[in-house]
């Protein structure tokens, strides 16, 4: 990110400073507004000081093809909720006045953007305070038209990779990827298996060889120990459906949030982020 | 033509039809489904391919299925002189084997030994499974659980077949929650399965693939209706719920300026009620499954449980080619409601001693509705895609009758 127009966002400092202290980072998925707003926005205002380096806010979608029945459910109670896309930018908005620096980066379908009007959704997310954008069934054939008023509104199109995608195909995905590298470390859906150390790391080498860029390494990451084994594997480890269950533990049939909901997803936050903080200094080669 | 030269030169290379169409999944998939792109290319440019899936159209399928002049019907109706083509003739009761087959000789070709579908009447999972078991394949059918309640003799078909029937409890339980459920399957099992999806949508090349497949139904309308009648038809009328049927009769006569074409949506309980399935008429452009088209969904673009009578056209979108055939304005797309339906399925078993499946019905009470006010030497080709024994119990309870 050097053209003259472009100031370093906050995902980029945020690597930076990650870089700088020698440790991995911890991302944290939620989806929004789950099992509600207030208990939602709740959450993810807490999330810097329980340990969060960045924070992916999931748009609720109610066909989540390529979650699994954590993540599915979360979409299900949010939307019950009465979530949409503005009540989510809505949400950034507000976090965003009590913090400045922690990179946001809403993760979703591309739906309910296409039909919010991709321009319109565009500049509204870049005055929210909205950083970057992971869109799971937008390949980069298909991107453009997101991406590129996306990037001149100074957002991030986040792209994914998965065991599946071979050098050829990374070259493709990679060309206009901006923030960093979704690394799926599985061949699956959320929630569900994890991938060994060793098949990760080699993955993320060769993403390396196509890419300055950092890489979070993410799906079936359920631990503190699997957050710091992954995160030193990488730049930072994603946490989404372990989390994503802790919250819904708390949540009543009839999809009300009890008492502990809040204090207890951000005290796994905490755990997880102290695994992670033990990561090693991984220098600077890249 | 208005401004086109020809209306059978899509999809482009990206699979794009106009702005509909194209590949939105997971990179996950990406790569395989460029896979299966390439293996198609490859297969229907090989001539032993295109021979093998002749061989058994003719003689396991029973191609070429007849045109047949349904002089009552013309007679009762007063009007357009009305030809059925009878794709309910089909080994497994429809037209979904045509595509089923050509999908499984792919599959073969790719060394794939596991094959995944979904389903929503159940036809497409029974013609997938049929040539699963024809070919030793195994097979897993995702289908949504109201759907399995209401299709219970395919679902004992599917399973006598061989096939695994998995029930999906997501969202309403019928056919986009199936799809949903088969789309992360394969996520998870890229490396042995061929997803076998059973309409004209999904991600590029399916809905091209899944056309050419059903192009066999025009191909062989246009030769029969020139022997029969010495001209082309007139008018040619198909249900549509994800439009495969219609594409395959239509798709061979797009370019042919006097042949008119009328896709039938399910309307339900009525368009005015926001209970339908008709995504063309009532709905709005948006991606889901793989490809941008018109869906029912709300102003935030979360999607709308469809609703009709009849389950193989309860999905809330439908093939991007359909979308783009609606914006150009070159097939008009109209609507029958379930009780249209119903009326037409009850009309066609007392005279003509066929029973429709309630998806071609819809078909046909549109042709009911407009035939009449038609000249005698109009010709109209209606597509019976489906037989109706499977709708049996769902018609005596809607007509109010114990079995």
């Amino acid at each position: 990110m050097n053209g003259p127009e472009q100031r370093e966002g906050r995902i980029e400092r945020r690597f930076a400073a990650l870089r700088q202290a020698g440790r991995s980072g911890l991302v944290t998925f939620l989806t929004a507004g789950d099992p509600d707003r207030d208990s939602s926005l709740r959450v993810l205002r807490g999330l810097p000081a329980a340990g969060a380096d960045l924070i992916e806010l999931g748009i609720p979608f109610s066909d989540p093809m390529a979650d699994g029945p954590a993540i599915q459910r979360a979409s299900q109670r949010a939307l019950s909720a009465g979530q949409t896309l503005s009540g989510t930018l809505s949400m950034v908005a507000e976090f965003r006045r009590g913090d400045e620096d922690t990179p946001i980066i809403l993760m979703g379908y591309y739906n309910p953007i296409y039909v919010y009007g991709v321009e319109q959704f565009v500049a509204d997310a870049g005055a929210s305070g909205v950083d970057g954008l992971i869109i799971v069934d937008l390949p980069p054939e298909e991107a453009d038209e997101l991406r590129i008023p996306a990037e001149a509104a100074g957002i991030d199109l986040i792209y994914l990779t998965a065991p599946t995608t071979d050098d050829d195909r990374l070259a493709v995905v990679l060309e206009h990827a901006g923030g960093f590298v979704y690394y799926v470390s599985i061949t699956g859906i959320t929630g569900t298996a994890s991938a060994s150390r060793a098949d990760v790391a080699a993955a993320v080498e060769r993403i390396r060889r196509h890419t300055a860029l950092p890489v979070a390494v993410g799906f079936g990451i359920r631990t503190p120990e699997q957050a710091l084994t992954m995160a030193s594997a990488a730049d930072a480890a994603v946490v989404g459906s372990a989390l994503v269950d802790r919250l819904a533990g708390h949540v009543s049939e009839n999809g009300s949030a009890g008492p502990g909901l809040v204090d207890d997803v951000l005290s796994f936050v905490s755990e997880l982020a102290e695994g992670v903080r033990q990561s090693a200094t991984k220098g600077a080669a890249e | 033509m208005d401004g086109l030269n020809t209306y059978r030169s899509g999809p482009d290379e990206h699979g794009h039809f106009g702005i509909y169409g194209g590949r939105y999944v997971a990179e996950t998939l990406m790569p395989l489904i460029l896979e299966v792109e390439r293996a198609y290319d490859e297969a229907r440019a090989d001539p032993a391919f295109v021979e093998l899936y002749n061989d058994y159209l003719k003689n396991y399928v029973g191609r070429p299925s007849p045109l047949y002049w349904a002089e009552r019907l013309t007679q009762h109706l007063g009007g357009a002189k009305i030809y059925f083509k009878r794709d309910e003739l089909n080994h497994t009761g429809s037209h979904k084997i045509n595509n089923t087959l050509g999908q499984i000789l792919l599959a073969k070709r790719m060394g794939k030994t596991r094959i995944i579908a979904e389903t929503g009447a159940g036809q497409h999972g029974v013609a997938t499974a049929t040539v699963c078991a024809r070919f030793g394949l195994q097979c897993v059918v995702y289908m949504g659980a109201t759907d399995i309640e209401r299709q219970k003799p395919n679902v004992f078909r599917m399973k006598l077949l061989g096939a695994e029937v998995v029930p999906v409890t997501a969202g309403a339980g019928t056919l986009k929650d199936a799809m949903n459920e088969a789309l992360r399957n394969w996520v998870a099992t890229v490396e042995d399965t061929y997803y076998l999806i059973g309409t004209v949508a999904g991600p590029h090349p399916y809905p091209q693939m899944v056309r050419e497949f059903q192009s066999v139904i025009g191909k062989e309308a246009r030769e029969q209706i020139m022997a029969a009648e010495g001209r082309l038809p007139d008018t040619l009328v198909a249900c549509v719920g994800g439009g495969s049927n219609a594409i395959g009769l239509f798709h061979p006569f797009l370019d042919d300026e006097g042949v008119a074409m009328v896709g039938v949506e399910p309307a339900g309980h009525g368009v005015e009620t926001g209970d339908h399935a008709a995504s063309l008429t009532a709905g709005d452009p948006g991606v889901l499954h793989g490809n941008r088209t018109y869906l029912l969904q709300d102003a935030d673009g979360q999607i709308r449980e469809g609703h009709s009578v009849a389950a193989g056209l309860d999905y809330p979108g439908v093939g991007p080619e359909h979308s783009w055939l609606r914006d150009t304005g070159r097939v008009t797309y109209a609507t029958a409601t379930d009780a249209e339906a119903l009326k037409a399925f009850e009309l066609c078993s007392r005279i003509e001693g066929i029973i429709p499946a309630l998806e071609p019905a819809h078909a046909l009470a549109y042709v009911m509705g407009m035939a009449g006010d038609l000249p005698k030497d109009h010709l109209l080709v209606m597509n019976m895609c489906g037989r109706g024994d499977k709708d049996v119990f769902t018609a005596a309870a809607e007509l109010g009758v114990e079995l």
